[in-house]
């Protein structure tokens, strides 16, 4: 779509408001609508409008797969994590409640933020390479 | 009011699904299921599952419809005819009438009294801003109270992703020679 230079400069400006939009989304969870699922597809749809205006190569450039395979694995690391940090501190396994040792309010207030950030990171990660495997395949 | 809001839209879906069924064009039926998608998330809002709905606008309508199209890529646009067949028409006539026949023993919408709400349902409302702290239930119960069911719903995603990149990562390689990459 080299020659859609609306698409092109619409795009552009959307795509930071796009991902605030997420990042809102992901850590706004605790008050309104909206969590780690929610804003892990948002994120990731910013990208795949940039992918689908500026071509798939130019969106493997911004989003590197290298690093797209890792925050897949990191995410669902970072909520196992959160979990085994649970049982390391003396609790169970995802009892954020011993994550702070003076309030355990606080510890689940951190456990949450920390999964959610988790399963956003997967689910952003997945969404963005799944995109990229299908647009990037030409039919043998 | 409200019911004839519920009904409009219940019927929209119904409507959409046909068409969805009716349409032979690929390309066509990826775009109508995002707007089913859309109804459905429409539908969810008014039962007051904002959450729900906010996954189905974004996950459904949005982010599914694209990876759809993608796929269309990969293959035709066009369904093959197939024959019109009474018996599987028959069948899912007859497990819809079942279905339908067993909504009329469920407890009501919103009834207090259902069974639903008297299970676990009033210690997540009662205890859940003493013990988690956070304004949202949903939240509490979807990352600690259920955070198990969680992080096995966040497996099953990286275990998509994870299949996906097995099948078809080789396309995730750049195309220019200058940065070949073999992860």
């Amino acid at each position: 779509m080299n020659d859609q230079i609306i698409l092109r400069v619409i795009s552009k400006m959307f795509i930071p408001f796009i991902l605030l939009f997420a990042l809102y989304v992901q850590f706004h969870g605790d008050f309104g609508p909206g969590g780690g699922f929610q804003a892990g597809v948002i994120f990731a749809a910013a990208f795949v409008l940039y992918g689908l205006v500026f071509g798939v190569e130019a969106a493997k450039r911004v989003a590197h797969p290298a690093i797209l395979q890792w925050c897949v694995a990191m995410g669902l690391l970072i909520y196992a994590g959160t979990g085994m940090a649970g049982i390391l501190l003396g609790g169970n396994f995802l009892d954020y409640g011993v994550l702070d040792s003076h309030d355990p309010v606080h510890g689940q207030h951190l456990g949450i933020l920390l999964v959610e950030f988790g399963v956003g990171m997967t689910v952003a990660a997945v969404m963005i390479t799944t995109f990229l495997c299908f647009a990037g395949r030409r039919p043998s | 009011m409200i019911e004839l809001i519920d009904l409009s839209l219940l019927l929209f879906l119904a409507v959409v699904a046909v068409v969805v069924v009716r349409l032979t064009n690929l390309f066509a039926v990826v775009l109508v299921m995002g707007f089913y998608s859309l109804v459905a998330a429409a539908l969810f809002t008014v039962l007051d599952a904002v959450d729900v709905a906010f996954t189905e606008a974004a996950v459904g309508a949005g982010i599914s419809t694209v990876i759809m199209l993608a796929a269309l890529l990969l293959t035709t646009s066009e369904e093959k005819p197939q024959p019109v067949r009474v018996m599987p028409f028959v069948v899912v006539l007859f497990t819809g009438a079942a279905l339908i026949f067993a909504t009329l023993d469920m407890p009501h919408y919103g009834d207090p009294e259902a069974p639903i709400h008297k299970h676990v349902a009033p210690r997540y409302i009662e205890d859940s801003a003493r013990e988690i702290g956070v304004p949202n239930i949903v939240t509490s119960v979807l990352a600690s109270y259920r955070g198990y069911d969680t992080l096995g719903e966040t497996a099953v995603i990286f275990t998509a992703g994870v299949g996906v990149l097995m099948l078809i990562g080789r396309a995730l390689r750049f195309r220019d020679s200058d940065a070949k990459d073999d992860a």
